[in-house]
């Protein structure tokens, strides 16, 4: 079985952002990590090879420190890596799903997974739009991936409840928080990594130089505001509670 | 000149960082109260290759090298130290001997062994009345037909209850002096190898520490480790770069100082003002912060030294007794900054105070540390 996962680098978690003079996030001193729910996808395509053989792609579209992000995903055991560097071209989701698919076209595969969203941006559609463009179905944020004689069957999360689905490979999957445990790479796993293949592209060796831009583009960017310092009510309790209930209503206007 | 460390350096220890706060941090206050050797977070080390990390892969060893080792080591440590000991005496005191001066069978048995996390190591040297100066060994081994007859007693041994076989130093020439000792496998199975943990220690809790009581133990002579009668220059060697390991170990436990120290100077409010607004608490902070950068390059020239094939037995004693003595200070002064609460168990600091004091006393004391380096630059 081939499977092809789709991995993003972002900031940490942890990570504090701020916006460069130019009104833009900061990327200069933030550590960079694999994007968690990519992780879950990742160890899920480890799983499945390891349980019924064959390869794992993991493949990511981003500048070369990126290749970290991959690189983890080598040591954790995936076998190859392909980093599509965009160059200049501004990216919007459309843009890296068409990148994507355009790479992932050029392999085999059975399956492609994801993470169901990244946590910088958020919008959680790349790995769906990769399924559009490839004319293969998708199922997102699933919790339970089980294969089976050229068929999927997937447990996804919905508004109260789970939901199983069947569908035919090859499809797309995105993984949501439970669906595994990812592995810590092992010791051998990061020393192997660097043997291993890592495919550098660039949107020319695509065919897509010049035919890829964003087609949303950010205006700009603003922090939250920063939090404001709680009020004490000074007073006997129930002069204060009676002070609370009336600031909570007419200043806060939450009740 | 580069200070940059290497990709896969650098991965070991992001990784070994996330391993360390996931899975070991959480445990460590109860490693420490209840004095549990952790056998399952060994386990999961082992699976992750990090009990054979600095040795060649067909010893089952992962193929890093000392730098990265070293790096793991601060980081466990500063997670808990006394997983950092168990840790750094199988590797910088258990494995070495046997990768640096065992024969090929016997890396391919004992070697493979400890790599792949089947046991933990342990190296015997320090007996009762042979500390600093390792080389008065009174432990005897003596040739009787094909095996070694050994009799003695030695003290203060890390991992040994959890190890399969112990390497030992004896006498095997009683008219030699320090040339007159060797290195010797002893299986902890041997009859008549009697091994007691009933210390009762300052710190490092969950670090298992044992007396050793030979009787009478014999072992096959292919156990003697590298050439007769040259345990004294062996030990040398395996302790220099054991001086390196605890450096990065006292580096891990005073970095844990400062994090636990910062985040509480800016919790704690006093005189109507976070604590770490007081010039008294950020300069006590800052010093750590200047000690711990210091101590940390210092343990990395050393360990870079020995990549590359260099000498640096000074550089590992320097980094050795600095950084052990400022994670010392760090501890105290993370006390200082958290007053009556870090005296108290609830905080972690009083805790990194009693481990760390131990690393200016094992692998050489601070004494034998300043022999050391005054020796090296010509005295
Ligand atoms: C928790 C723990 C774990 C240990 N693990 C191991 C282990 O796994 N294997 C092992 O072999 N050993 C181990 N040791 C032993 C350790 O290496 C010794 O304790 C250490 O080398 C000091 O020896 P000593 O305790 O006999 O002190 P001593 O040598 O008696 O020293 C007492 C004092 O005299 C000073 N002194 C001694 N000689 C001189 C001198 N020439 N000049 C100036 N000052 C001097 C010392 O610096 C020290 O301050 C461990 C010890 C502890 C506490």
């Amino acid at each position: 079985m081939n499977i092809v996962v789709c991995l993003k680098q972002t900031f940490d978690t942890e990570a504090k952002i701020t916006l460069d003079a130019g009104g833009k996030i900061e990327r200069k001193g933030v550590s960079l990590i694999m994007n968690p729910y990519d992780e879950f996808a990742v160890e899920e395509a480890l799983r499945l090879k390891e349980k019924d053989g064959g390869e794992v792609t993991v493949i990511s579209v981003g500048e070369s420190s990126a290749q970290d992000a991959l690189r983890q995903a080598l040591a954790m055991g995936a076998d190859k890596a392909i980093l599509v560097d965009p160059g200049e071209a501004e990216l919007d989701e459309y843009a890296t799903a068409t990148i994507l698919a355009k790479a992932i076209s050029g392999l085999e595969y059975d399956i492609i997974l994801g993470g169901f969203r990244a946590i910088d941006d958020g919008s959680a559609q790349v790995a769906g739009r990769v399924a559009e463009i490839l004319n293969v179905p998708v199922v997102n944020v699933v919790t339970k991936l089980e294969v089976e004689g050229g068929k999927a069957v997937a447990t996804r999360e919905i508004e109260g409840g789970s939901e199983l689905v069947e569908v035919a490979l090859p499809a797309v999957f995105t993984a949501q928080k439970g669906l595994n445990e990812p592995r810590y790479p092992s010791m051998k796993g990061i020393m192997k990594a660097k043997k291993k293949p890592m495919q550098k592209m660039t949107l020319g060796d695509l065919g897509l130089e010049g035919q890829v831009a964003a087609k949303v583009k950010a205006l700009s960017y603003s922090l939250p505001e920063p939090r404001k310092a709680g009020k004490i009510i000074p007073g006997e309790a129930a002069e204060a509670a009676r002070e609370l209930a009336k600031l909570l209503r007419e200043e806060a206007k939450v009740i | 000149m580069d200070f940059n460390l290497t990709r896969d350096q650098k991965m070991i220890r992001d990784v070994v960082r996330d391993f360390a706060e996931q899975e070991i941090a959480p445990r460590a206050t109860e490693i420490d109260r209840t004095g549990t050797f952790p056998l399952d977070i060994i386990n999961k080390m082992s699976e992750m290759d990090l009990m054979g990390l600095p040795f060649p892969e067909e010893y089952g060893g992962a193929g890093a090298d000392y730098v990265s080792y070293c790096l793991a080591v601060e980081e466990i440590s500063r997670a808990c130290g006394s997983t950092g000991l168990t840790y750094e005496a199988h590797i910088s005191l258990g494995c070495m001997p046997i990768y640096l001066f065992g024969t090929q069978e016997q890396k391919k048995k004992y070697l493979t062994m400890l790599c792949r996390g089947e046991c933990v190591g342990a190296f015997g040297l320090t007996e009762p009345e042979a500390g600093s100066d390792a080389g008065g060994t009174k432990t005897t081994a003596e040739l009787d037909g094909d095996e070694w007859v050994i009799n003695g007693s030695k003290c203060f041994i890390t991992n040994a209850s959890y190890a399969k076989f112990v390497t030992i130093t004896a006498v095997t020439d009683k008219t030699r002096g320090r040339k007159g000792i060797s290195a010797i496998i002893v299986p902890t199975d041997a009859p008549g190898f009697t091994i007691r943990s009933s210390y009762e220690k300052m710190g490092l809790h969950g670090s298992n520490t044992t007396e050793l009581f030979f009787d009478n133990v014999r072992v096959p002579r292919e156990n003697l480790v590298g050439n007769l009668n040259e345990g004294f220059k062996q030990f040398l060697k395996v302790l220099d770069g054991g001086r390196v390991a605890i450096a990065a170990m006292a580096v891990g436990i005073a970095q844990a100082c400062l994090d636990a120290s910062l985040k509480y100077a800016h919790q704690r409010v006093q005189f109507g003002r976070s604590i770490s607004k007081f010039q008294a608490i950020q300069f006590k902070l800052a010093d750590m912060a200047v000690n711990i950068e210091l101590a940390r390059l210092m343990y990395l020239k050393a360990a870079w030294l020995k990549d590359n094939g260099q000498p640096y037995s000074k550089e590992a004693a320097i980094a050795k007794l600095f950084a052990s003595e400022m994670a010392t200070r760090a501890a105290l002064d993370a006390i200082q900054i958290h007053g009556g609460y870090g005296y108290m168990k609830e905080f972690p600091v009083e805790r990194y105070l009693r481990d760390a004091k131990l690393l200016e006393i094992g692998e050489g004391t601070s004494e034998v540390q300043r022999l050391v380096i005054a020796r090296q630059i010509g005295c």
